[in-house]
């Protein structure tokens, strides 16, 4: 369940920095922006709660580590220095939506399941 | 400048940049062609410069967005041309022509309602997704 929630959290935050590569496809200089997907699940899956040995110990919480940005390499650069690509921005950006569309449709079973294991049925 | 917030004020703001873009356009396209009798008055199209607003925690969130910090006159001179019976020619004879280029104008409209409609696209589906991620576990 929660690799699932890590999912959907960094699928939306990428689905935002999309959204802002769209917006700035016509404002020169502006360069392309992205996360790689892959790299960042397998940093954030894991980050909960410290571990504590002693009663003593206060309960803490280890905040998500900073995105990584990453520039995008342009496939065709140009001449005002924009390295939005609309074609490639927008296939991304669909990309993105069905696979946040996919995690959200495991949670859903997840907790269905969840649901009829409480109920008995 | 207000902080981006979410979704839609990136897609929001951009949409208004993009509409201000077309409203240039049609200025520029309406005053096409009109004539002046000193290079001064003569009408020189306009353009929107457009500047990237980031949000605050760039480098941890990444999101940006777009707005329209001046509007601009073409440095383009306008066209000097000799009509001597036309009623705004000046002693000489010559009137200037409003320094528009249409067809760059129609590219531009274009290529800005392409771009807005890209905006609108990306928050109608995340208004989707919106609504579907509200609804899980039903």
């Amino acid at each position: 369940m929660n690799f699932h929630a890590q999912a959907l959290e960094l699928r939306s935050r990428r689905n935002e920095i999309l959204a802002s590569n769209i917006a700035n496809a016509a404002t020169p200089n502006f360069k392309a922006r992205d996360l790689d997907f892959d790299s960042e699940i397998k940093r954030h899956v894991g980050i909960g709660p410290l571990q504590t040995t002693n009663d003593q110990h206060f309960p803490t919480m280890v905040a998500a580590p900073d995105n990584k940005m990453l520039f995008r390499e342009p496939i065709n650069p140009s001449l005002d220095g924009n390295t939005v690509e609309l074609s490639v921005e927008q296939m991304e950006f669909s990309e993105n939506v069905t696979r946040y569309q996919t995690t959200l449709t495991f949670l859903n079973n997840r907790i269905t399941g969840l649901m009829s294991a409480i109920k008995g049925e | 400048m207000s902080e981006i917030k979410n979704i839609f004020d990136i897609s929001g703001r951009a949409m208004a940049s993009q509409l201000v873009r077309l409203n240039t356009v049609a200025s520029n396209l309406a005053n096409a062609g009109t004539i002046a009798s000193t290079k001064e008055e003569a009408f020189r199209a306009l353009k929107p410069v457009f500047q990237t607003t980031y949000a605050d925690q760039l480098k941890h969130s990444g999101v940006s967005t777009v707005d329209v910090v001046t509007i601009a006159e073409v440095t383009r001179a306008p066209e000097k041309a000799f009509m001597p019976h036309h009623p705004s020619a000046d002693a000489d004879g010559f009137v200037y022509r409003a320094a528009v280029d249409e067809n760059e104008e129609m590219v531009e409209m274009v290529e800005a309602s392409r771009q807005y409609q890209n905006n609108v696209e990306v928050i109608s589906t995340i208004r989707a997704l919106m609504m579907r991620t509200i609804n899980m576990g039903k």
